[in-house]
């Protein structure tokens, strides 16, 4: 009897803790935008594309200062060159347009997105290297340079389109959504700490001088162009200089566990408008 | 009545107090002196401790918000014990914590933390 209903108590706790412990990512997308709305009660929904700038986040002279900015951004000339780059045909005469839906125009807030076929993510720098590839092209250094231009471009004819990242029900779409949550929940480097730590916890707090922005928010403006860098750069580039800032080694750039992550960010950051290239210091 | 012989002996106490009080202090606290200075740099350096990441503490510039400032640290950690325990692994205090497990994870030597426990508790 006794051993029965120990039996029973091992099988309930085995069939229930796995309902229990898996969220689905609708439920972690409600969890997430709800921590930062309870975080930041000032900062309307839309602000949030805005990282450390935006309203009820960034003193008033910060901001002040990057809307000048924006103005007239220094990322004007990488921009223009993306759209040229994006317009100028390949040696077999065909362009980017033709290996992406709706010519390439405003497509970027459907990117990474999960590809049933190869049960791959896929971002859109990926896409874009196998664009070049298939058309007989060498591919692009990741991270920076022509690739940030063209997808800096491409993000900036999607400007105010919302993030609509889909994680389908499928089991392979699954875990490539997990493998992401875990990257952007785990401590890691010599350092220990986890994305979440800086970008959730303490989201809004300054560590040294540098304020702290929310991760609800982060992949709108990217490619971004960073003063410090002194160029564009794409979401990977600046994955791996934050896995460096905790003395963790970092990740090859369109790596799966970076873009397990990015889909991870992307659809967390579901409903805010595309803002890309965007301005940082 | 005084008596000056009486006077005299207790001015030599007194300055024999004094002297006491003057010499060995001094030599101890020159000693502390060190190495709570050589504490302050561990715990400023950003390669070492870079406490300022996250405190604020007397004396350094452009410190982070993200734990509590380093103030009254004596009425806080009576026990430096404990005050050393929390640099080496805050972990133990909270499971959660991002203030790195410097002792564990080898980011500064028993010697680097004792230093450093010595000038926190200072402050
Ligand atoms: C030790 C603290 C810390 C950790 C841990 C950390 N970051 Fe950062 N991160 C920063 C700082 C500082 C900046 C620059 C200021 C800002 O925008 O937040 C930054 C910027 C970013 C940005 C650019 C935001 C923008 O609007 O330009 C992204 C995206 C980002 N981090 C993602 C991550 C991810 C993903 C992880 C984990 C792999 C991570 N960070 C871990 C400190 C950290
Ligand atoms: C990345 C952030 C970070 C760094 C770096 C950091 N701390 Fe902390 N520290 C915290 C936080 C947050 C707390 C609050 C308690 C907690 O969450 O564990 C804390 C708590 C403490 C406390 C306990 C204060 C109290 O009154 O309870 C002491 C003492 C302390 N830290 C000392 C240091 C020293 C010394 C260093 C450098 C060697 C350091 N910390 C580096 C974040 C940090």
């Amino acid at each position: 009897m006794k051993k029965i209903a120990l039996l029973a108590t091992a099988i309930l706790t085995v069939g229930i803790a796995p309902i229990a412990a898996q969220a689905t990512p609708e439920d972690d997308l409600k969890a997430f935008r709800a921590y930062f709305k309870k975080r930041f009660p000032n900062t309307p929904f839309e602000e949030f594309a805005n990282g450390n700038y935006a309203k009820g986040i960034a003193p008033e002279d910060k901001r002040n200062q990057w809307l000048e900015a924006e103005e007239f951004p220094p990322y004007e000339l990488p921009l223009e060159k993306g759209k040229t780059l994006f317009n100028t045909p390949f040696k077999n005469g065909k362009t980017y347009a033709s290996c992406f839906k709706n010519g390439g125009k405003g497509i970027r807030q459907y990117y990474p997105y999960y590809d049933p076929k190869t049960k791959q993510v896929k971002t859109l720098e990926q896409e874009i290297n196998e664009c070049r590839v298939k058309n007989g092209e060498k591919p692009l250094k990741w991270k920076k340079g022509d690739i940030a231009a063209i997808s800096a471009y491409m993000a900036y004819t999607s400007r105010g389109k919302p993030l609509s990242i889909k994680v389908p029900n499928d089991p392979d779409a699954l875990a490539w959504y997990e493998r992401g949550k875990h990257h952007f929940y785990a401590k890691r480097g010599q350092l220990n700490m986890a994305c979440a730590d800086c970008h959730m916890y303490n989201a809004g707090n300054r560590i040294r001088a540098d304020l702290l922005s929310p991760a609800l928010g982060h992949p709108t403006g990217f490619p971004v162009y960073r003063a410090k860098w002194g160029s564009l750069g794409t979401m990977h580039r600046r994955f791996g200089g934050c896995n460096k800032q905790v003395r963790a080694k970092p990740f090859k750039a369109q790596s799966d566990e970076y873009k397990a992550l990015e889909y991870f960010l992307n659809y967390m950051s579901n409903g805010l408008a595309v803002n890309a290239p965007s301005y940082r210091q | 009545m005084r008596n000056p012989a009486k006077l005299l002996t207790t001015a030599a106490s007194v300055i024999a107090l004094f002297g006491t009080i003057s010499v060995v202090p001094v030599t101890a606290s020159a000693e502390e002196a060190s190495v709570i200075e050589q504490g302050k740099k561990l715990a400023f350096d950003r390669k070492k401790g870079n406490c300022l990441a996250c405190h604020q503490i007397e004396g350094g510039k452009l410190a982070g918000n993200i734990g509590p400032p380093l103030i009254a640290m004596k009425a806080r950690f009576p026990d430096k014990a404990k005050l050393r325990a929390q640099i080496y692994d805050p972990r133990k205090n909270n499971p959660n914590t991002i203030m790195p497990p410097f002792g564990p994870h080898h980011i500064l030597t028993d010697d680097e933390i004792d230093k450093i426990t010595e000038f926190v508790h200072s402050l």
